[in-house]
């Protein structure tokens, strides 16, 4: 996919230039906030990722100029400002997603993917499917290869967000948001743990295991030829 | 911290005490004097009578001998002694005190002299007993005949006692007007002092933007609140100036930390498999660095009451419920159990990411300091308009001279700092205790340790009241209070 970066330090727009190239996409920079509105309003971008602070005009009023032109290209904000008033300053301005800097690369591309892929995801369906695995979200069952699987509530949730998003690396900190709802810092590994418990009732006792793990990014669901 | 006991120990009241003692002194002196000058003169005035009665005695003696003497003193008897008046008392004696003439008995004994004249006790009225003091002057004559003249001195003694009492009087009544003038004016300067105290209390519970309000005196007490307030712009500056500085360090060193992360994970990328492990556990060690920088910016904005904007309403049971549930995998590996007691229906406005932020910290505390198969108790209830939320575990606890500082920034129980962690995080709870007005209080749980927070709630919106209401009446089975899992 074709991303812009709007950021005005030279060291971290390559930085995220390059990481997406070697992701198989393409990308282009803009240093300047003017700049990168014109860019995004002239070329068809799958994504674009905008600093808050640029120069000439900040992120959010580029963003709000953007939607204003009913340009609908999904946006996330970097920002040096991680907290969760200026998240929700950055939301309500027409950003789809917030990220704050300093950010691990692999955190930045799982949402990225996230966000272009949210539009298919985001359909009304009634039931999911990776590989063998279903999940029928009227009923609120899950059956793998026909055996069904007895989950809790939130474990419900977690295994929903992560079919909705298969085979695309699903980070911790996006798990914290979508599943639990809650923006903070867990500290310890509470994550993994509930992960390995998912994975121990969706995978054990069956050859293929869906559920992986993404070393230094996060997990993936998908299904793997066995 | 009672009044009362603060008045008598307060450095104003002991010196509007000393100035009432002094004042009492110096007036009593002074009636004293005024007594003894009032006294003497009174006295002189009698001698003076007697002298002159004296002198007329002498007149008839020189012209017509003692017998005509003796003969004006028997006249004078016997008109005082008709008229039932007259304070008057004459003796004339021969040499052995054999009374001749006079309207005394005998001659007096106990007599005390002050200055050439007696003063002795008069028995006036044999029957009741009643005496009096009589004041007389004593003169030997040729013959060695002796003379007593001298007046009964009751009314001398009464005015002295009249004196006397109004003397007492005025100097009760002078004693209590000073000391209830020193009370009140002690006590406005002690009221002035306390308001200067009750500044100074409430800056060092946090609120250094408060400053000590001036009066329209300009008095000393003003000076002195000026001065302060002057030294606490002083402070106030200088510890903004620390707070930026930080802040600074912390946004300064983060950026060229992030760079460094970057480099680092570009370079794990470009790598070859056998370099990628180091280069993990340097991307590692940048990240808790760089959660260390942020976790200390995070509190520094929330100190500096910067997060209010990410309040909302919020529901205490919910949230509760749901940083319990979200650490029960974790209890469950170590075979602990989490037993989650909620009240229902605590409701307030605050930053419920912030505030589950604070939680998850004091679980994962006590999840970690735990033992094994132990049981680790959370528990919600509102209390005097205050969400009131319990986690207590029977883990090694903390001793009670240290628990005032593991709330300080990278304070560690643990000295040797082996165990993971940055010792911001119980400095954390507090900063977000201390933004949503709450309280936080350590104590024992016999063994282990029990941390009480506690939230005020703010009165929630009708609205949100009703639909809070509705939403309990749909779910008939649901308690009010209940364990939510055990």
């Amino acid at each position: 996919m074709r991303i812009l970066i709007v950021e005005d330090d030279a060291a971290t727009a390559a930085y995220i230039k390059k990481g997406l190239l070697e992701a198989g996409h393409s990308a282009d920079i803009a240093t300047r906030g003017d700049d990168g509105l014109q860019m995004a309003g002239d070329e068809n971008y799958q994504a674009l990722v905008v600093d808050r602070m640029l120069p000439n005009m900040d992120g959010l009023s580029l963003i709000a100029a953007l939607r204003k032109a009913d340009n609908k290209t999904p946006a996330l904000i970097l920002s040096a400002l991680g907290e969760v008033g200026e998240r929700v300053e950055g939301l309500r301005a027409g950003g789809d997603d917030y990220l704050p800097k300093p950010f691990a690369f692999s955190e930045l591309l799982a949402r990225l993917e996230a966000l272009t892929r949210r539009p298919a995801a985001a359909a009304r369906q009634t039931t999911l499917r990776v590989g063998d695995l279903n999940m029928d979200l009227l009923a609120r069952e899950v059956t793998r290869g026909g055996t069904p699987i007895n989950l809790q509530p939130r474990e419900f949730r977690l295994l929903e967000y992560l079919m909705r998003h298969s085979n695309q690396v699903v980070t911790r900190t996006m798990l914290l948001e979508n599943v639990w709802d809650y923006r903070f810092d867990p500290q310890t590994n509470v994550i993994d743990v509930h992960i390995s418990r998912l994975r121990g009732k969706i995978d054990k006792n069956f050859d293929a295991p869906l559920l992986n793990t993404v070393r230094g990014a996060g997990y993936i669901l998908r299904e793997t030829k066995a | 911290m009672k009044p009362k006991r603060r008045f008598f120990h307060s450095y104003t009241s002991r010196l509007a005490l000393l100035y009432a003692l002094i004042f009492s002194a110096s007036t009593l002196f002074l009636f004293l004097f005024f007594y003894r000058f009032t006294a003497s003169y009174m006295t002189e005035q009698v001698d003076n009578t007697i002298d002159n009665e004296i002198q007329s005695l002498a007149e008839r003696y020189d012209a017509r001998g003692l017998e005509g003497m003796a003969a004006l003193i028997a006249a004078r008897v016997r008109r005082q002694q008709a008229q039932a008046t007259g304070d008057w008392i004459y003796l004339l004696t021969t040499a052995a005190f054999q009374p001749l003439v006079g309207n005394l008995s005998q001659w007096p004994r106990n007599t005390a002299t002050d200055a050439g004249r007696i003063e002795f006790d008069l028995l006036v009225n044999p029957e009741s007993g009643e005496r009096r003091l009589a004041r007389a002057r004593v003169f030997s004559l040729p013959g060695r005949y002796r003379l007593l003249v001298g007046r009964d001195v009751k009314q001398l003694t009464e005015a002295k006692r009249r004196i006397i009492q109004a003397l007492t009087w005025g100097s009760a009544i002078m004693l209590v007007l000073a000391f209830a003038g020193g009370f009140v004016v002690s006590r406005r300067a002690v009221r002035k002092i306390e308001r200067i105290n009750q500044t100074a209390r409430s800056i060092m519970s946090g609120d250094l933007s408060r400053r000590v309000p001036l009066t329209t005196d300009h008095d000393d007490f003003d000076q002195v609140a000026e001065n302060l307030n002057r030294m606490l712009d002083r402070i106030q500056r200088l510890m903004e100036d620390i707070r930026r500085v930080s802040d600074n360090i912390a946004h300064d060193l983060r950026t060229p930390l992030a760079r460094l992360r970057q480099h680092l994970e570009q370079a794990r990328r470009d790598s070859d498999p056998r370099s990628a492990h180091h280069l993990e556990s340097s991307i590692r060690e940048a990240d808790s660095l760089l959660s260390t920088f942020n976790a200390l910016l995070r509190i520094a904005r929330i100190e500096a009451g910067q997060m209010q904007s990410g309040f909302d309403f919020m529901d205490f049971a919910a949230l509760v419920g749901d940083v319990t549930e979200f650490y029960e995998p974790l209890a469950e590996e170590k075979q602990q159990r989490l037993e989650t007691t909620v009240e229902f229906g605590v409701q307030s406005r605050g930053d419920r990411d912030l505030i589950f932020q604070a939680l998850a910290n004091v679980i994962d505390n006590a999840i970690k300091y735990a033992p094994r198969q132990s049981v680790i108790r959370v528990s919600l209830i509102r209390l005097h308009a205050e969400a009131v939320i319990t986690i207590a575990d029977h883990g090694p606890g903390i001793p009670a001279p240290r628990r005032e500082r593991v709330f300080r920034r990278f304070y560690r129980l643990d000295q040797s700092r082996s165990s993971t962690g940055n010792g911001l995080g119980l400095s954390l709870v507090q900063a977000v205790v201390s933004l949503h007005n709450g309280g936080i209080e350590l104590e024992d749980n016999h063994p282990g340790l029990k941390v009480v927070i506690k939230l005020p709630l703010i009165a929630q919106p009708e609205s949100n009241a009703s639909a809070a209401a509705t939403a309990d009446l749909q779910q008939p089975g649901r308690r009010r209070r209940g364990v939510i899992r055990g």
